[in-house]
Parts: C-alpha cells; structure tokens; sequence
C-alpha cells in the first residue's frame, strides 16, 4: 500500500462523502439534518482540499464556514417554525421551473469547462513547492505584497457590511414597557442605586431602670 | 506491504491512544482535584471516602454514570440525540492531535497547527447546538444558545490573541512557537511578557470559551438547571463532561505552550539541571493554568449574560486588535529581542 494509492483511496470516500452530503442537503425533509448535512460537504471538501496540499484554504474553509457561518445559519433554521407538509405542496407545480433552471445552469458550467479545456494551460508546478515553503507561508506572501492592494479592499468591503449589519439591527422598540435596554443597565453607577452611609456606632442611651414598684395596697 | 501498513496506520493509533488515554485519566483526576480544590476552599473536606484520602471518587463517578441508563425524552430527534455528545467530544480529542509536549514529542508537527487548533475548537459548538435542540426542551434550548453565542463571541478574542503570538513567532507550527520563545534568561523570554494584555484576554477567553464559571451562563445551574446537557443521562452525560475537562485541559496545555514557553525551563540555561528544558515543565505549566480554572470557579459570582457579551465584544477584541499593531511594531522595529529564538 504505497501512500500514492492510500491518497487516492482517500479522495474518493472524501468526495463520495461530499456528494452523498450535497444531495442529502437537498433530498432531506427535515431542515436541521438538511443544514447538517450541507455541514458535511463543507467539511468533506475541506478534507479534499488537504489532500490538495491547500491545507490554509481547508481550515479557513473549516473556521469561517462550518465554525461560524453555519453555526448561525442551523440557529435560524432551529427557530424556523415550518410546516413540512405545506413546504411540499407546490413540487409539481413548481417542477418545471427548477428543471429549466436546473439545464440552464448544466449549460452554462459545460460551457465554461468547455472553453476553459480549449484554452487548457498546463498548470505550472506549486508555486509553494517551488518556492520550498510551507502552503500557508506563501499564501501570506503572496496576499501581503503582491496582492495587497485587492486584499485590503476587500477587507474594507467586509468591514462595510458588518457595519451595515450592526446599523440595520441596531434599533430599539419604543412601545415596549417591559423591556430594560442593555446599554442603560451597563451605564447605572452604583451610586445613583444604592447610598452607603457611614454611621458611627453610637451606643443606645440606656434606659434608666425602672426601680420596681412597691405594690401599694 | 505490511510495514508500510505498519508505519501508515499501526503506529499513528498507538500513539494516538497513548495521547488519549493519559488525557482521559487526566479528567479523572483533575475532577476529583476540582471536587477537592473546591471543598477546601468552601471550608469542606470533599471527596474522602473512595479510596485512600478519595482518590477512586472519580473512578466510581465514571462506574456511575457507565452503568446508568440512557433516558431518551419521547419527543427528542433520536438520531441527534445521540449525535450530539460525540460531536462534541471528537473535536475535543481531535485538536490533541498538534500540541507539542516537548521537542520531539509531537503527534502531528503540522505546518498549519494554530489553524487547526482553532478549526477543531470552533467545530465543537455543533455538538452543544445538536444537544440542545435535539433533546426538545425549553432548558437545553436556551442553554445552547447561550452557550454557542458565546463561543463564537470569545473565539474572535482568542483568535486575535493567537495573531499576537504568530507576528511575533512567525510561525504556526506550535513547535516553533515555543522555539521562538526559548532563550538564555528562561521566564523573561518568553512571550507572556510582550503580550501581557493578550495573555490575560487568552486565558480569559479560554474559560469563557469552555463555559466555565464565572461565564457559565450555558449551564446556570440557578437559572436553566444545566443548560444544553439537562436531558442527558448516564454515558451520554459522561462524554459531555469528558469533553468539556478535555477542552479545559487543552485550553491549559495552549496556554502554557503559547504565552509560558511549553516544555523550556523558566530558569536561565545557565543553572544546571533545573535550567533545562524538558516535558515536565509543561506539565507543571498546565497544572497550574488548570488549577487557575478551580480557582475561578469557587472565588468569582456568575457574570450576566449581556455582561458576557459585552465584556468579550467591547473589552477584550478592541484590546487585542491594539495589541496586535502593538506586536506588529515590536516585531517591525525589532524592539523585542524575543521571538528570534537562540
């Protein structure tokens, strides 16, 4: 068992893996084993692109889509309230539809392997290879110098969104009596709360005793 | 044929076992050292009858819970249900697979090790998320969601962090990171020093990370009784808590191998015998770090959930990203003389 074959042993039960995901993601009935599944791909793809010697891409792909991405988008999923019967309704009305889209989009990719294999360049060696550093170690090289210009443009687009996104759900209901905004909580000083005062310990005047009364008769 | 058999797939799992059996022996007793660490403080004895002064408490807990029945709620998604608890311990295990316990001795010397640490601990949050759901009750549900908003919170803070470390080792290999650290003056090379602000965030991400007291919200047990583990029982509870001691270790390990130099000495190289580097300064390392969770947990109140949040989004993140020009320059302009190695 030389590792050459173990590799290609490998890549075909990764990628059946991915395929059997990928078509569970859209076969399932239930939506949270359908999200799980596409967890599935996603990871099967990463184990694919190891194999590749991409190892950054891999576990980017692992951190960024299937630790966070999916994370909340299986949390929307869990808080969907759906009626499965009523999600199957329109199959048959709805099919000729998907069955266009679906040959459209068959088209469009033979095409574009098509013409990518007519102006087929043999790819050239690894440049990390060549380079004899490590997959991740070029990658940073690359993205820092070469590129650096695009990568810091798109970090700024990133950056864009997210505040697009805080602004858009950074909004506070007016009509709500029983709720207590977060921000004003965090803002109380204590003392407008609580008032310490300080008291010196004064003993009690004592009560003079009362001298017991002589029962009169 | 059947050496390469051998060297491909024999060998990797011996050592694989012989990383994951001491790990699990080690969440034995670190929870009888909890239960301990904790009476002591709480003016109790602890566990003290099982074995000579408790020691077997943890064995017998671990009998316990393997010979209780598995309690399947009627309305629970069975097939996750069961699911859930090994999606939260393969990661826990799994990111073992790069720590380095001294020189030689590493599972996987990969180049990529900081990436995957982080892939693996941010694949643990399924298993909380599955739990939750999965066991279709009202507790569990609110305890996952707890719990995963804040892992994905405080994994921006410990990822952050961790770029502190990489500019100033210029490396992910863990292997590296600790060479980078080694020096002549012992305590003084290492990271810890430069990244003081960094290492405190780290480590406080880490418990928050691992939902552990004063962050455990996700389990409050005054509030939502255990949170996203309420509906579990006997072996299925048992590899929720294995995973979760596993994490809390790790985290430990992480710690002392990134900020605290892993397995060098933190005496000068020039005293003798205790100035050279070696496994067992990791271990005491991690024991420490790990002793440093108890700690927490009998002396700090429960933290309320938006303080959580705010204290990871508007404290911790804002500190790190500062720290890490901070490192940037220290590294550019050569101000450190850590991080070059010997």
């Amino acid at each position: 068992m030389n590792p050459q074959l173990l590799q290609l042993i490998c890549f075909y039960l990764f990628g059946f893996i991915a395929v059997v995901a990928a078509l569970a993601v859209i076969t399932l009935k239930n939506t949270v084993h359908a999200v799980l599944s596409l967890v599935l791909t996603f990871f099967s793809a990463a184990c694919l692109w190891m194999l590749a010697d991409a190892e950054f891409l891999a576990l980017a792909l692992i951190v960024v889509y299937v630790g966070a991405v999916m994370v909340l988008f299986l949390f929307v999923v869990m808080m969907l309230d759906i009626d499965q019967e009523k999600m199957r309704e329109g199959f048959v009305k709805f099919l000729p539809v998907g069955l266009i889209v679906a040959a459209a989009m068959l088209v469009e990719m033979l095409g574009l392997i098509g013409v990518k294999a007519m102006h087929a360049q043999v790819m050239g060696a690894d440049p990390a290879v060549v380079a004899g550093v490590s997959n991740t170690a070029w990658l940073g090289q690359a993205l820092y110098t070469k590129y650096l210009l695009p990568f810091e443009v798109a970090a700024l687009i990133l950056t864009v969104g997210v505040v697009a996104a805080v602004a858009l759900t950074l909004r506070q209901r007016v009509d709500a009596t029983r709720h207590e905004s977060a921000s004003e909580q965090v803002r109380v000083n204590p003392r407008d709360r609580v008032r310490i005062v300080k008291m010196d310990a004064v003993r009690p005047a004592q009560p003079t005793p009362v001298p017991p009364q002589e029962p009169s008769s | 044929m059947v050496d390469q058999l051998i060297n491909h797939l024999v060998w990797p799992i011996v050592y694989i076992l012989c990383i994951t059996i001491p790990l699990i022996l080690a969440v034995a007793m670190f929870v009888y050292w909890e239960r301990k660490v904790i009476g002591w403080m709480h003016v109790r004895m602890g566990p003290n009858k099982i074995g000579p002064l408790g020691l077997l408490q943890a064995f017998a807990d671990v009998v316990k819970l393997l010979i209780k029945e598995v309690i399947l709620p009627t309305t629970a998604n069975r097939f996750l249900y069961y699911l859930a608890p090994m999606l939260t311990l393969v990661p826990a295990l799994a990111a073992w697979a790069v720590i380095p316990f001294s020189g030689k001795m590493v599972l996987s010397n990969a180049n990529a090790g900081v990436l995957y640490l982080l892939a693996m601990t941010s694949l643990g949050v399924y298993g909380i998320i599955l739990a939750g759901w999965a066991s279709n009750s009202r507790y569990a549900l609110l305890g996952a969601m707890r719990s995963a908003a804040q892992v994905i919170s405080y994994e921006l803070a410990m990822g952050l962090c961790l770029v502190c470390v990489l500019v100033l080792a210029g490396s992910l290999n863990l292997t590296d990171i600790v060479n980078a650290q080694a020096g002549h003056k012992g305590l003084l090379d290492w990271f810890w020093l430069p990244l003081l602000p960094v290492f405190v965030i780290y480590f406080i991400s880490g418990v928050a990370e691992t939902n552990r007291a004063p962050f455990d919200v996700a389990e409050g047990e005054s509030e939502i009784v255990a949170g996203f583990h309420v509906e579990y029982s006997g072996s299925a509870f048992a590899i929720f808590f294995l995973a979760e001691y596993a994490n809390m270790i790790l985290v430990s390990f992480l710690s002392a191998v990134l900020f605290m130099g892993g397995w060098l000495s933190p005496f000068p190289s020039s005293w003798g015998f205790i100035g050279h580097a070696g496994f067992p300064w990791l271990l005491i390392k991690a024991f420490l770090f790990s002793f440093l969770f108890l700690w927490f947990r009998a002396s700090f109140p429960r933290y309320r959930y938006d303080q959580i949040m705010r204290l990871g989004w508007k404290v911790f993140i804002p500190i790190a990203i500062v720290w890490v020009l901070v490192a940037g320059c220290l590294k550019y302009f050569g101000w450190v003389t850590i991080g070059t190695g010997v």
